[in-house]
């Protein structure tokens, strides 16, 4: 035994010195090897395209693409953050980009290199460059909204009167009470709920003023008891089979959570409303990190994915609105008509982008939520 | 250092003994000192988020600012230490129930003939090839409002209603009991396996009723295998992300959640890893604790 712990003590010794050189200094961020291979990492959503998009590009371009995927911003923002990543494009979301961006983790595109930019629809990058400065960093990959998914005849057993198309719905303690018995969830995502929590009380969704914050409390703590869950993926399977009426999630997952419904045959219909008081806007963003091995693929990947049919074809697939102008006359009838995928342009006025929390906003922000979540 | 590696040069005992604290190092000493290192850190927009420990300009010496801001912090807003409590109170209930349960189960098994024990004990390990996730998930469906055990209730006639299970205190409980369940029995069953149920007979000759000489003899003989399950199950269920996550519903505040959310909505990477030191030093006396079981069984068994 006492030999082991002399062996101990040098063994520190060297993990000591591992550690101060592994992670003593900040690195400088930037200048990684650049190669040029014809491969392309790519680190985006699961299931987040169309079954060919990949095929096409590597038939098209000879660029061998290895895909990765995430499940949450949360996620790609950490192995981002560590630095090192090794991914030449990733597919961040609006308020997270802008975090990223200030971090100085993004090369700037170099728009010589994207032709197909003209196809863009100007006035949704015009919104974009909210969160990026003059669309700097960043090509819009698809976007959607914030609404509710409900199912109306659980909700109408209920409430016959139920105000479907107002955040009132959930927010008015009289309905929610109402209206609870069969199933409230909210999303799992302090920032964009306050957002939308703004929203119904007619403020600048934005705003990181106290009273406002203060307000927002007072009406989640009135719904409290009237909100069956908190999360971020469970409501999809959950609307569609019964168990829940009303879920507050993202349109893309709403509207799988319709279909789904739809395909099972148990009588189930799953509605999505934009409310009318209006809600926020998400849009995911194709970018590449400063220490891309591979930039050049990067560029001819993104440019690729502005062609129309390939944007078309993505969108007819996943159901979710893309930021191509070009590709409008391509889109499935059904698609183009959906309100629920491309709102009209009266719900598109009230529609907001969400901006990035400043650190002592978001602690603020985060601390209302658990208040909220546990009561404590 | 090169004369105490020498000593160990030749024969493979050396390497033996060298590769678990090789391993240690690498996986637990170096990971603990680098979060104890961001728990002194300052938050930052950057790569990585927090603000460099020392700045050394390579001719002077090394300027090292260290930061308690992060730990004070914590005890200005009761909610971390009331999370800190409640994981502990959950760890509790959870080990007790573990033990209520577990401990007929793991005296059934000694008592078994060889052959129906090794099956029984199959039967006990074999949840494990399925990965947690899936296990507790298919708890959801088992608890949820239209799930199987209300719909078979209600085809009974038993209930009226569905009875709300998910997203409770109790389906918390019901995933971590399940999940945690062997880590009881295990112990035991090593332990209750090698006692001398002679004393039992012996006992019962002298007129000993059998629940007497199960509270006097085989309760306090198993006492060293009660006490690593429960540490076994009570350890790591303080810490427990995923169950309370799944099945506890939103109102369920364990440290593991609180850890999350700073590490991910608050981004404050040095709050989140004072936050894990914290935790890992609450534990730290149930860990020698654990430790100071196993040395004696070890001892006793010599």
């Amino acid at each position: 035994m006492g030999r082991l712990r002399r062996l101990a003590l040098p063994g520190c010794a060297a993990a000591l010195a591992l550690l101060i050189s592994a992670c003593g200094g900040h690195k400088s961020g930037g200048a990684a090897a650049v190669s040029n291979a014809k491969v392309l990492n790519l680190f985006i959503w699961a299931d987040y395209m169309a079954p060919d998009t990949v095929d096409k590009f590597e038939h098209q371009t000879g660029i061998k693409v290895n895909v990765a995927f995430y499940d949450s911003n949360e996620d790609l923002e950490t192995k981002l953050l560590a630095g090192s990543s090794g991914y030449d494009i990733v597919v961040p979301s609006a308020s997270f980009f802008e975090r990223q961006i200030k971090a100085g983790i993004y090369l700037p595109l170099d728009k010589a290199k994207l032709p197909n930019l003209s196809n863009l629809d100007p006035a949704l990058m015009a919104r974009t460059a909210a969160n990026d400065p003059s669309n700097a960093h960043g090509v819009i990959y698809m976007w959607g909204t914030i609404g509710i998914g409900y199912n109306e005849k659980m909700i109408h057993a209920l409430l016959p009167d139920a105000p479907l198309n107002s955040w009132r719905l959930v927010f008015d303690p009289a309905v929610a009470a109402k209206v609870s018995k069969c199933g409230i969830n909210f999303l799992d995502s302090p920032a964009e709920m306050m957002r939308i929590v703004y929203s119904y009380l007619g403020k600048d969704p934005n705003s990181d003023k106290p009273e406002d914050l203060a307000a927002a409390e007072k009406v989640l703590a009135a719904v409290r008891p009237y909100i069956r869950n908190i999360s971020t993926a469970d409501y999809i399977e959950a609307l569609a089979n019964g168990d829940l009426c009303i879920a507050v999630g993202y349109n893309g997952d709403l509207l799988q959570s319709r279909d789904r419904a739809h395909d099972a045959n148990k009588g189930i219909d799953i509605g999505y409303v934009t409310p009318r008081e209006g809600t926020i806007l998400w849009f995911d963003n194709l970018a590449i990190p400063k220490d891309a091995p591979h930039p050049g693929n990067a560029h001819t990947f993104i440019n690729y994915i502005m062609t129309p049919q390939v944007a078309a074809d993505i969108t007819n697939f996943k159901r979710f609105a893309n930021g191509n102008l070009a590709s409008l006359p391509l889109l499935l009838p059904d698609v183009k008509a959906d309100p629920g995928i491309y709102p009209t342009e009266q719900i598109m006025a009230r529609l907001k982008v969400q901006t990035a929390d400043s650190a002592g906003q978001a602690r603020l922000v985060t601390r209302v939520w658990q208040k909220f979540k546990t009561g404590q | 250092m090169r004369a105490v590696l020498g000593r160990f040069k030749f024969g493979g005992r050396g390497l033996v003994v060298v590769l678990p604290y090789v391993w240690l190092m690498l996986f637990f000493v170096v990971p603990f000192l680098i979060v104890l290192k961001i728990s002194f850190s300052d938050i930052d927009l950057a790569i990585p988020p927090y603000k460099p420990l020392w700045i050394w300009d390579g001719e002077h010496a090394p300027a090292i600012t260290l930061n308690f801001n992060n730990y004070t912090f914590l005890f200005t807003d009761k909610l971390y230490v009331k999370a800190l409590l409640n994981s502990l109170k959950v760890a509790f209930v959870s080990s007790m129930l573990c033990l209520l349960i577990g401990y007929p189960m793991a005296y059934g098994i000694a008592r078994s003939r060889p052959a129906v024990r090794s099956v029984l004990l199959m039967l006990i390990v074999l949840p494990f090839w399925t990965s947690l996730l899936l296990r507790v998930y298919a708890w959801i469906g088992l608890l949820k409002a239209n799930g199987v055990i209300n719909n078979v209730l209600l085809h009974l006639g038993l209930i009226h209603e569905p009875l709300t299970m998910l997203y409770t205190p109790f389906a918390m409980y019901v995933g971590i009991v399940y999940s945690y369940l062997p880590f009881m029995i295990l112990p035991l069953y090593a332990n209750l396996e090698k006692m001398d149920w002679q004393l039992i007979e012996a006992a019962e000759d002298l007129g000993c009723r059998p629940w007497r000489a199960f509270l006097s003899i085989t309760l306090p003989l198993s006492r060293n295998g009660v006490l690593a399950g429960s540490m076994l199950v009570f350890i790591p269920a303080v810490g427990e992300f995923v169950i309370p996550a799944l099945l506890g519903g939103p109102n369920a505040l364990m440290i593991g959640r609180i850890l999350w959310d700073e590490f991910f909505s608050n981004r404050d990477w040095p709050v989140a890893s004072a936050v894990a030191i914290l935790m890992l030093l609450l534990l730290v006396p149930f860990m020698m604790w654990y430790q100071s079981i196993q040395a004696r069984e070890a001892a006793a068994s010599e």
